[in-house]
């Protein structure tokens, strides 16, 4: 293991000499994991996030982290990411699709009990029937849950967002986990170009004491919440300190996007933004829109694409400005019940010119033919299907 | 266009200030009614507030009430400080954020779960949150532009709080001596005479006689101060 020397957060994502590699999405985000001075990582395996976490047992192994064990389920691996957390340690973990679900009490009380946590979704069906293949139904669940959620489009982005996610979780007008979810198999188990930071520099180590609430103590919520919760009297001060605490999470969502615009150079990417019709898509579906605008651009087509790299917090305003002119507005997704384009449906005044689809699920690729069809019908191209008979 | 945030009543469940575009402020700038300024700005509105609205008070949180660290003890000195410059100025502590039921003493103590009772009982037009942890600081100062009129200055240790009238960044024990000295320049600018004084004595809280205090005294606490059976205790700091 080479020593590491701890540099400071901004020159580390920002200025410093970056290696490239040909490595897998699994091997990105354990590689930032690497880089993040975690002191803990806790999970329990289910395909396809097991890769990621035996990876992370391996950087363990060598002495990257100081603490590392695999819980009896995923409720217990959530509990005891907030366990240590409030303790004062920086902490990491991940999960997949039915995984994700067992979790997901403990995860979704994360953020309330402002939990500055990293947590790798690595994207599976949702049972059942039982499947391990990709399909990003499972983010849809992430959605209202308060925590920021990232969507990466490959094995770059995964190293990226992962080891920005530590800092930007910490920062104390935030303080709330952040899931970096990406498709299971077509980017944890598939190789790509990822330009790394050095091995031998680390982000600076977690801070408890800038927390936004104190450290562990029993007689303080949320602990406390749960023999004397304030919410637990009948009385009208009760609700409104609730309401507030809920507003206080979402509030914090909303702060973490100028950090996300400082290390991720801000919530969407657009290519060709004077496009009549765009391809609005987030995680590999944004690869596959790249490609279908490189199609388009072949065949003279106006087409753009918006790739949606921060879906919590949902850069509204942002989609509202690029698709304010847009004819058409085709959004691909890996899973069925289309929650990227509801979100885009909601965020724009012509919603109307969205087009909710192509959708794949269940483990199926998604072609860049099916995009095509989309931008041709569109732009009321015909085209002959042809059967090979 | 960010909101204007103005003191309350704003009304049954207001919206957070962050929902409606007033983002936090760099270093070295301050938040004036939810808008970016020069710090000497807010500090200046905030002194006029503490010195021309009814009853001012300042609300220390656990981080300058409690001894902590030689910073919080120096913060601590330095909000006296500030405290003896304001004409009539009260003290009213925030020294943890458990809910106090059955009912808590407005006047010995606020808390986050219910800040406006101890508003409102006392009619304060005007207070200081200092040394407040951020996420109870931004509770409370939402519930108080939520149901009284009371003008809410926010010196905070980190980024600052948008649902404060007035938000200064970075405070620690030297910044808040440069806005006693902006306070006691707008004093006199306003001709308000003052000899500078302690805040008088909190009536809701009991005396503290070092002579005869007893561990019992450290109530829930006490556990902390009586050595275990059996252990013998032979160094302490």
């Amino acid at each position: 293991m080479p020593e590491q020397r701890v540099v400071d957060a901004d020159y580390l994502l920002l200025e410093a000499p970056r290696e490239r590699k040909f490595i897998t999405g699994a091997q990105a985000m354990a590689e930032a994991v690497k880089r993040a001075n975690v002191d803990v990582a806790i999970a329990y395996p289910i395909t396809p996030q097991s890769e990621v976490m035996h990876l992370v047992g391996d950087i363990w192994a060598q002495g990257y982290i100081k603490d590392y064990y695999r819980a009896e389920e995923e409720y217990g691996a959530m509990s005891a990411i907030a366990g240590a957390v409030r303790g004062g340690a920086r902490a990491f973990s991940a999960t997949s699709g039915p995984g994700l679900l067992r979790g997901l009490e403990a995860i979704a009380s994360w953020p309330g009990h402002r939990i500055p946590a990293v947590l790798g979704v690595l994207t599976r069906v949702v049972n059942a029937p039982l499947s391990i293949q990709p399909d990003n139904v499972e983010i849809s669940y992430l959605l209202n849950c308060g925590m920021v959620v990232l969507h990466a489009e490959n094995q770059q982005d995964v190293f990226d967002f992962t080891l920005a996610s530590f800092i930007i979780s910490e920062m104390v007008d935030v303080y709330i986990p952040i899931a970096v979810c990406t498709e299971g198999f077509f980017v944890t188990h598939a190789k790509g170009y990822v330009n790394m930071t050095p091995e031998d520099m680390k982000l600076p180590p977690r801070d408890p004491y800038k927390a936004p609430v104190p450290p562990t103590d029993c007689e303080i919520p949320p602990a406390r919440i749960q023999r004397d919760a304030p919410v637990q009297k009948s009385n009208f001060m009760s609700y409104l300190i609730h309401a507030v605490w809920q507003q206080e999470i979402w509030a914090s969502n909303i702060r973490a996007m100028k950090y996300i615009y400082k290390y991720l150079g801000g919530p969407i990417e657009v290519i060709n933004p004077d496009a009549e019709v765009f391809v609005v898509a987030s995680g590999c579906a944004a690869a596959q829109g790249r490609e279908a605008v490189r199609y388009a651009q072949l065949e003279g087509l106006n087409v753009g694409l918006v790739k949606v790299k921060s879906i919590r917090p949902f850069p509204e305003k942002e989609i509202r400005q690029v698709l304010s002119k847009a004819k058409a507005i085709i959004v691909p997704e890996h899973n069925i019940v289309g929650w990227l384009a509801k979100e885009v449906k909601a965020a724009i005044p012509n919603s109307d010119s969205v087009i909710g689809g192509p959708r794949v699920y269940g483990g199926m690729t998604l072609p860049v033919e099916l995009i095509m069809e989309k931008i041709y019908q569109a732009l009321g191209i015909k085209k002959e299907k042809k059967v090979v008979v | 266009m960010p909101m204007e945030v103005l003191p309350g009543p704003a009304g049954y469940i207001p919206t957070p200030a962050a929902f409606e575009g007033v983002e936090l402020p760099p270093p070295g700038k301050a938040l004036l009614y939810g808008k970016i300024v020069d710090e000497e700005t807010a500090m200046r509105e905030a002194a006029k507030a503490m010195l021309t609205r009814r009853n001012p008070t300042i609300f220390p949180g656990p981080l300058v009430l409690w001894g902590w660290n030689a910073g919080a003890m120096e913060k601590a000195k330095a909000v006296l400080e500030l405290s003896m410059e304001i004409p009539n100025c009260r003290i009213i502590p925030m020294p943890d954020y458990r809910p106090k039921y059955p009912k808590i003493d407005p006047e010995a103590e606020i808390n986050p779960n219910h800040p406006n009772l101890t508003i409102l009982h006392n009619k304060i037009e005007a207070c200081i949150f200092v040394g407040v942890h951020c996420h109870y600081a931004n509770l409370s100062l939402r519930m108080i532009r939520a149901g009284t009129n009371c003008f809410t200055i926010a010196l905070c240790a980190e980024m600052g709080h948008e649902d404060a009238m007035v938000s200064l960044r970075d405070q620690h024990a030297d910044e808040i001596r440069r806005f006693r000295d902006v306070l006691v320049k707008v004093r006199e600018e306003l001709g308000i005479k003052w000899e500078p004084k302690l805040p008088p004595e909190n009536p809701s809280l009991p005396k503290e006689e070092y002579q005869t205090l007893s561990v019992l005294d450290y109530g829930e606490y006490s556990y902390l101060l009586i050595p275990r059976r059996g252990e013998h205790v032979t160094e302490s700091e």
